[in-house]
């Protein structure tokens, strides 16, 4: 009796998670599996019909892939670099941003509900219609921001473009950042709900400013939830695909050539799947490592915070 | 909580590096097809008029029709452009795909090496009616040479010029220009004051494809060798891709900002009279739709080097169009070759094509009057004489993305200020011609 009793308590966590863990299973681990399959193959549009009989091509996508001095190598690297300051400014600005509308949104005013509610706009738009409206206020000759730029301030000598070009990472990096710093606002906006309000008003007893409070109260009450914040930021804006796809379409300009919209082109554009796959799995290890890495700075960086 | 944390974020990864990695599975074909379902079929239309409403609502009867002829419920879904080929190639890859669809006739040699697609050969053309009821130009962008094809002929374009007649009219131009060097005159005659000669859609890859590649014709090349091997920078190549670019960088009769145009932005311009000219397919639609009025613009062949458009190096056009596809594991064999039948029938050709504005590609329904107005005769004139298939290869995706985005690189040039050569044309197609080989 008591034995059933324990293997009840025991297993009866492990059988809750169960149909988590199939789901888990189909949904994520099975086409992962397939992908890096994939990576191994010689697949075209001319093989994708019967996949699974497809040629093994052992290492060699993965050889073109990381061959940095053929087109397909080095645009990859390209690219690589890309996505890399784009996402490192993404998830400063975001951060930035984010951090201080919530600071300044912790004191209670008048139309403080409005702003808090105008602020996550352009989380809550659909990220399609929000895109496209980038893309025409950034046109040349009929775009508001030229217009504002140019004709009414007269800060460009000419009318720039925005979506063709070096401008176009820019762009690409207002679009993001305004789309995504709004969920650094609100996950730092509640993170700041629970630190006791005692503290502050014993610093503030003490003498501290305001950027005192911030500097010893604020910020390393907000750490952890930063450690956590700042990877997801991360994780999406390299990652991410929709942004740059609605911008500019199946090419991006070189300047904005992001690591999805390249995978993409090579796996939906050019049909070449095995090395749009290789490609996807060096990401994949690429997100890893960083991740890891990430995680164990920070744990250890807060373990001697703590002692 | 570290573990949790740990475990939540190795989730997202996954999670991430799935949605990157991931595509569908499925285990290819049983074969040709069969007679399991005879009473319903799935149709893929794609997307003909301005939006997907408006099909259906063309469609919508004509299936009905044909249900109660036949007792075949046709179950429609019509699909946007952009997503269409996507939902083909996994349908390909899932074998779950339509009983019928419509592909792009540039598609038809690609996806005819899936070997999704049933072949058309003698027995299956004699269900609907035989090869020779279709306009042979158009049977050639059916699928690669040599072979039987992999689609037939539903709907057919060609590019024609067209031109705002106040314009011409305001510039003392008399009639629209027949050869290049006349368009380039027309041109700055009318390019000032805020005004341009000829609009581009610079950053609309297959557009920017089909203008190279019939200037390309003009200049005696084909991008492709006859082993089907890429020639991008073959002399011919490169002239007639200069000389598309040279419109905006040394003519100076395209206005810089349509180097970033790419949702047929030119035609709205062309509306607005802000452009005098655009090289298009059946655009009367849109234009009436942007408020002109029919008596505004002119329609007239696309120019050639000198004399009239004809074969060979007089090619004006691509050949452009719908196919309609039967997927080889269909489970309602004779349902589908009916239902092709149908639609390729006389009396569904003209009606459709006089809907969508195209021209029918069977030769008995080009008959009706409404395919010899002033705009519709140019097109079906230049469809018999003048137009060409793209190449016919496997790999005519990869040569829309990889020649379309040098051109599209070389306008953000032209419009940047950047000098435009012979050796920068070759380097971009140089490059396109590398990614074609990966």
């Amino acid at each position: 009796m008591r034995g059933r009793t324990r293997l009840r308590r025991v297993g009866l966590p492990y059988l809750l998670l169960l149909p988590a863990l199939l789901l888990e299973l189909l949904v994520h681990l099975v086409p992962m599996v397939i992908g890096i399959v994939m990576s191994f193959k010689e697949l075209t549009q001319l093989q994708i019909a019967h996949w699974g009989a497809a040629p093994w091509k052992a290492l060699g996508n993965y050889r073109v892939t990381v061959d940095f001095d053929a087109p397909a190598g080095a645009t990859l690297l390209h690219s690589f670099a890309v996505t890399c300051a784009f996402s490192v400014l993404t998830v400063g600005l975001c951060w930035v941003l984010g951090t201080a509308a919530a600071i300044f949104l912790q004191e209670n005013f008048r139309g403080r509900g409005l702003l808090r509610a105008l602020f996550l706009t352009p989380y809550a738009l659909p990220v399609y219609a929000a895109v496209i409206t980038w893309a025409f206020l950034f046109q040349r000759d009929n775009g508001l921001v030229n217009h504002v730029l140019h004709d009414q301030l007269g800060l460009t000598g000419d009318r720039p473009f925005w979506l063709l070009g070096d401008n176009s990472f820019v762009a690409l990096l207002v679009v993001s950042v305004w789309k995504t710093w709004p969920f650094a606002f609100l996950v730092v906006m509640a993170a700041l709900q629970s630190i006791p309000k005692d503290l502050y008003e014993a610093a503030a007893l003490d003498g501290a400013g305001i950027v005192r409070q911030i500097r010893r109260i604020t910020l390393p009450s907000l750490r952890p939830i930063n450690q956590v914040l700042l990877l997801v930021l991360f994780l999406w804006s390299f990652n991410d695909f929709n942004t740059p796809y609605v911008l500019f379409g199946k090419a991006a300009p070189e300047a904005a050539d992001l690591l999805s919209i390249h995978i993409y082109q090579s796996s939906f554009v050019t049909w070449n799947f095995g090395t749009g796959s290789a490609m996807s799995v060096l990401l994949l290890l690429f997100l890893l490592v960083v991740t890891a890495g990430y995680l164990l700075a920070t744990s250890r960086g807060r373990k001697s915070a703590d002692v | 909580m570290r573990i949790l944390r740990a475990a939540t974020v190795t989730a997202t990864v996954t999670a991430l590096a799935a949605v990157a990695a991931g595509c569908g599975g499925g285990s290819g074909f049983g074969g040709g097809g069969s007679d399991d379902s005879p009473t319903s079929l799935t149709y893929w239309a794609s997307n003909q008029g301005p939006n997907v409403e408006a099909d259906k609502k063309i469609l919508g009867p004509e299936l009905k029709k044909f249900e109660q002829r036949t007792g075949i419920k046709v179950e429609l879904e019509v699909i946007p452009w952009p997503e269409l080929l996507n939902r083909i190639l996994a349908a390909t890859t899932s074998g779950q795909g339509p009983d019928v669809l419509n592909i792009g006739n540039t598609w038809s040699a690609s996806l005819q090496a899936t070997g999704a697609l049933l072949s058309w050969d003698r027995k299956n053309f004699a269900a609907i009616g035989g090869r020779d009821r279709f306009l042979a130009p158009a049977l050639e962008a059916t699928g690669a040479a040599g072979k039987d094809p992999a689609a037939v002929p539903l709907y057919s374009l060609a590019y024609a010029l067209y031109y705002n007649k106040r314009m011409f009219q305001e510039a003392g131009i008399s009639k629209p220009p027949a050869t290049w060097d006349e368009l380039v005159a027309d041109g700055k005659r009318i390019s000032r004051d805020g005004k341009w000669g000829l609009g581009a859609e610079g950053g609309q890859l297959t557009n920017n494809i089909h203008q190279a590649f019939a200037l390309g014709k003009q200049h005696g090349a084909d991008f492709f060798d006859s082993a089907g091997r890429p020639t991008f920078t073959s002399d011919g190549a490169v002239a007639a891709v200069k000389q598309y670019i040279d419109f905006m960088a040394k003519d100076k009769i395209i206005a810089p900002g349509n180097a970033e145009y790419g949702q047929n932005q030119s035609l709205r311009d062309f509306a607005t009279g802000r452009t005098a000219m655009v090289l298009w397919q059946a655009a009367a639609t849109t234009f009436s739709a942007d408020g002109m009025q029919p008596g505004d613009w002119g329609v007239a062949p696309v120019p050639v080097p000198s004399g009239t458009p004809g074969t060979g190096r007089q090619i004006n056009s691509m050949l452009a169009g719908i196919n309609i596809a039967v997927f080889k594991n269909t489970r309602n064999l004779r349902g589908a070759q009916k239902f092709v039948r149908f639609m390729t029938s006389d009396t569904e050709q003209r009606l459709l094509n006089k809907a969508y504005g195209s021209i029918p590609p069977v030769k008995a329904a080009q008959r009706d009057p409404a395919f010899s107005r002033k705009d519709t005769k140019v097109l079906r004139e230049t469809l018999t004489r003048s137009a060409a298939p793209l190449p016919q290869i496997a790999g005519e995706s990869q040569f829309e993305t990889s020649v379309g985005t040098a051109i599209k690189d070389l306008f953000a040039d032209a419009a940047a200020g950047h000098p435009v050569t012979t050796a920068s044309v070759k380097a971009r197609l140089a490059k396109a011609q590398q990614q074609m080989a990966q």
